[in-house]
Formats: C-alpha cells, sequence, structure tokens
C-alpha cells in the first residue's frame, strides 16, 4: 500500500469500517510511514475532539407531548375514516346493484374469467419460477459485491469455526453448520448477518487465494429440491444446493469449478461432524 | 370490576367515606381508558419514542431552525406511524431516521431550494486560513458554538453525514441505508466532509486572530 491509498481509506480505518485485510495493510503501512502516521494521528484526534464537543439538540419536552397528542388524534379519526370509506363505496356500488337485464353483461363477465384464467396458467408459471432465482440471484451479487466495497465484509472476523458459530447463533433463530477449510485452501474469514428473500440469513466468508466466497445459509422449506443449481452472472458464479435444513448459496468471483470443490468440501466436513 | 363499582355505589349512602371512594372511582375509570389504546400504538411508541433526540437532532441539524425541527418530526412521527404495520426491521432508529430524513428534503426543496446546492462561501476562501496549523484548529475544537457555526455553513448532505455518524454513531451500512447513498459512497463523503468541516473551522480561527 503506497501513501495515496492509506490516504484514501484512512476515514474508514479511523471508523472501524474496513474489511481485515485493508485492515491489515494500512496498519502495516503506518507503521513503516512516520509521515501518514503522523498525518492519522492529527485526524484522528481532530475528528475525535470535534465530534465530542459538537453540540447535540435533544427534543424538547413539548416536542414529545405535541407528537403523543397527533398520534392519539390520528387514531381518534380513523374510525371515521372507515365509515366514510365504507359510504363512499356503498354509494359508488348503488348503481351496479340495479338488475340491468342485459345478458352481455354476463357475457363480457365470463370471457374476461377465461380470458384471466388463461393468463394466469400460461404466465405466472413462467414468471415466477425462473423469476424467483433471477430476483435471487440479483440480491445474492448485490450482497457479495456489498461486502466487498472496504467496509463490511464481516462482523465477526474469525477463522475459528467455534467462535463464528456461536456468534451466529445467538443473532438468528437457527443454528448454520461452520467449518473451517483453510487445510482445503478454503480460510475461513468470519461470519456476517445479511439480510435476503425477506429475511435475516447468515453469511459465512471464506477465502480462495485472493478471492473471496459468501456462503449464504438460511432455513430450506420443508418441500425444498435437492438439484443443485449454478447461475452465471456478470461474472460471478452462483452455487445453490440444499440439505436436509438448509438452503446454501455460494457467490463468488472464483471459477466455478473451484466453487464446486469447495461445496464438496463443505457438505463433507459438516457431514463429518 | 363489577364488584368494586357496587361497592362504591353502596358507599355513596355512607356519608364519611363517600369522598375518597369517588376518587377512587374516577382513577379506576381513567385506567380503563388508558388500557383502551389500540396496542399498536402502544408497540409504536415503545419502538419510536425513545429516538426522539436522534430524530430532533438530526432534523436540527438539517433544517438549522428549531421550529421546522419540530414541525418535520412529529410530521416524520405520523407517516411512521401509518407505515408501522409495514416495519418488521430490528433497526428502529434507523428506519425513523431515514423518514426524518426524507420529510427535512422535502421542506428544504419547498422552501429554500437555494439550501440543497452546494454553495462556497467566497470569504472562507480569503487568504489566511492556510497558515492555521492543525494544533491550532485542535486548540479550538472544543469551541461548541465555532463548530456550529462551521457545521452550519456545510451543504446539507455533509451535515447529515457528519451527525449520523459522530453523533449518532452509526455504521457505514446504516447511513448507506439513511442516505439512500451506495455503501462504497459513504467513506468517501465522510472523508470530504470532515476535510471541508476542517476548512472551515481554519477559515473561522483565522479570520479571528
Amino acid at each position: 500500500m503506497n501513501c495515496e491509498e492509506a490516504t484514501k481509506l484512512m476515514d474508514g480505518y479511523l471508523d472501524g469500517e474496513l474489511d481485515p485485510l485493508s485492515n491489515q495493510k494500512i496498519e502495516q503501512h503506518l507503521q513503516d510511514c512516520p509521515e501518514c502516521d503522523r498525518a492519522y494521528e492529527a485526524h484522528r484526534a481532530l475528528i475525535h475532539t470535534i465530534g465530542s464537543a459538537t453540540p447535540y439538540y435533544k427534543a424538547p419536552v413539548e416536542l414529545r407531548e405535541r407528537i403523543q397528542s397527533s398520534l392519539r388524534e390520528e387514531i381518534a379519526e380513523r374510525p371515521l375514516r372507515n365509515v366514510a370509506r365504507a359510504a363512499r363505496s356503498l354509494i359508488l356500488r348503488g348503481p351496479q346493484t340495479v338488475p340491468s337485464g342485459i345478458p352481455w353483461n354476463w357475457l363480457a363477465l365470463a370471457a374476461a374469467i377465461i380470458f384471466a384464467a388463461i393468463i394466469t396458467l400460461n404466465l405466472v408459471p413462467r414468471l415466477q419460477r425462473p423469476g424467483n432465482d433471477q430476483f435471487l440471484a440479483t440480491q445474492l451479487i448485490a450482497s457479495h459485491v456489498r461486502s466487498l466495497m472496504a467496509n463490511h465484509l464481516t462482523d465477526v472476523a474469525s477463522s475459528d469455526q467455534h467462535t463464528v458459530k456461536p456468534w451466529l447463533d445467538a443473532k438468528l433463530d437457527f443454528a448454520p453448520a461452520v467449518a473451517d477449510l483453510s487445510s482445503e485452501g478454503f480460510p475461513l474469514i468470519g461470519g456476517r448477518l445479511d439480510y435476503l428473500n425477506n429475511r435475516t440469513v447468515a453469511a459465512l466468508v471464506y477465502q480462495r487465494r485472493k478471492h473471496f466466497i459468501n456462503l449464504f445459509v438460511w432455513p430450506a422449506a420443508p418441500d425444498a429440491t435437492g438439484t443443485p443449481k449454478t447461475i452465471t452472472r456478470q461474472g460471478y458464479q452462483l452455487l445453490h444446493w440444499t440439505d436436509s435444513d438448509f438452503n446454501y448459496w455460494a457467490v463468488s468471483d472464483v471459477n466455478d469449478k473451484d466453487l464446486q470443490a469447495f461445496k464438496q468440501l463443505f457438505e463433507e466436513r459438516i457431514a463429518r461432524h | 370490576m363489577a364488584l368494586l363499582l357496587k361497592e362504591e355505589h353502596a358507599s355513596e349512602t355512607e356519608d364519611f367515606e363517600s369522598t375518597a371512594k369517588i376518587v377512587k372511582f374516577v382513577v379506576v375509570k381513567k385506567r380503563e381508558e388508558e388500557h383502551a389504546q389500540p396496542a399498536e400504538l402502544t408497540s409504536f411508541e415503545e419502538v419510536m419514542l425513545p429516538h426522539l433526540d436522534a430524530a430532533h437532532n438530526l432534523a436540527r441539524w438539517l433544517l438549522r431552525n428549531e421550529q421546522d425541527a419540530q414541525d418535520v418530526v412529529q410530521e416524520a412521527y405520523l407517516r411512521a406511524f401509518k407505515s408501522f404495520s409495514g416495519f418488521h426491521g430490528s433497526n428502529g432508529r434507523a428506519w425513523l431516521l431515514t423518514i426524518v430524513r426524507n420529510t427535512s428534503y422535502t421542506l428544504l426543496k419547498k422552501n429554500r431550494a437555494v439550501d440543497l446546492t452546494t454553495t462556497f462561501d467566497e470569504e472562507i476562501h480569503a487568504p489566511g486560513y492556510e497558515s492555521v496549523s492543525p494544533a491550532t484548529i485542535l486548540e479550538h475544537s472544543e469551541d461548541a458554538e465555532l463548530i456550529r457555526e462551521a457545521m452550519d455553513e456545510l451543504p446539507a448532505e455533509f451535515r447529515e453525514i457528519l451527525t449520523l455518524r459522530h453523533q449518532e454513531g452509526l455504521s457505514y451500512k446504516e447511513i448507506a441505508d439513511i442516505a439512500q447513498i451506495p455503501p462504497g459512497t459513504v467513506m468517501s463523503r465522510l472523508a470530504r466532509a470532515r476535510a471541508k468541516l476542517k476548512e472551515y473551522l481554519a477559515a473561522r480561527i483565522g479570520k479571528e486572530k
């Protein structure tokens, strides 16, 4: 790391928001470069003082009271509004309930129902099945990329599965298996919480040479299918598989072969436990 | 409850105790009304009212005006309550601050469009401030009034990010969510905001001397 890079990452380092790797690099640079170290110390002292001396505007008591009474007014008005809405819909529906006696009305209705049924039967399965996966794939890649943006790779940084697992267990409503695969060339870097598919999921972070693998884990639906699936998108590899308990999605920029090997090693290891 | 009411009715015929019993009756009635408050409101207030100071502080820094800040916070709480059924997350503060922030910007855009454009004060760039050393800035940086003036001169996006990081201690990810910017932008914007604040402080100190 040179001085320019160190200056760029200095604020992230100061805020403790760098990934472990960049953190290590900048620390090394500050040890080697007295000039950057001085600049960092001055920056840190100033930011710290400014932070604590900036006035904090607490809410006045009247504001709390104002809010509480406006919320109660809102609640009190609700039934009135519901009545108004019901009345309005009654008036609007009024003329339609008058028997018209025109048969084409019923024909039109029947045609509309058939039409809707055709659309539903043809379109919805086509939209839903691959669409779901594609949408999830987009979310997974976004999470993966976000995690690498020099700020939030891990919540708990440890290569020890016995540190990562209890940390995740305490934060989640399920207990994912965690295995360190250092000896096989996929060291565990840490774990993280993420939000995907409308739920909180565990993200295990592994390294493969200079690349990172995010392994997202959440409980599988009871009727989940077992066939593994590969998706390639924007240069990223996604590999999906399930076991009796969990859904796994591995996302990385390593090649497909490495990712398959990773899956196999991971499955072998957790099966042994 | 029925038993209690009955007793109270009976007591009205007993002169020497009636006053005390009537008082008790009123208290019981009032408590009953409080219980009638919808559970939704109770849980909303439990989750969101603890963040009132944070909400007010952010609005105050964004709007730089106490009356506007209070109006915006009240409006934001009402909006939050209306969409509370859609809130399933665990981070109530970040969720509320997002609403406060959006409501503040709506007002800023409506009332003072000029505020949102980054303005550069010519005076600030007057000669002299380059000569102020970091040590001198540090000496003055405990002066709350000086910092307030310098902060107020910053563009809204800088005031916002400094408040969220320095005063609320939020993570980059939370800041990205609230300010609706990519997480990768948080660090660079924060660095620019801090540099600008330093510069404005130096300018003020330079002028004072």
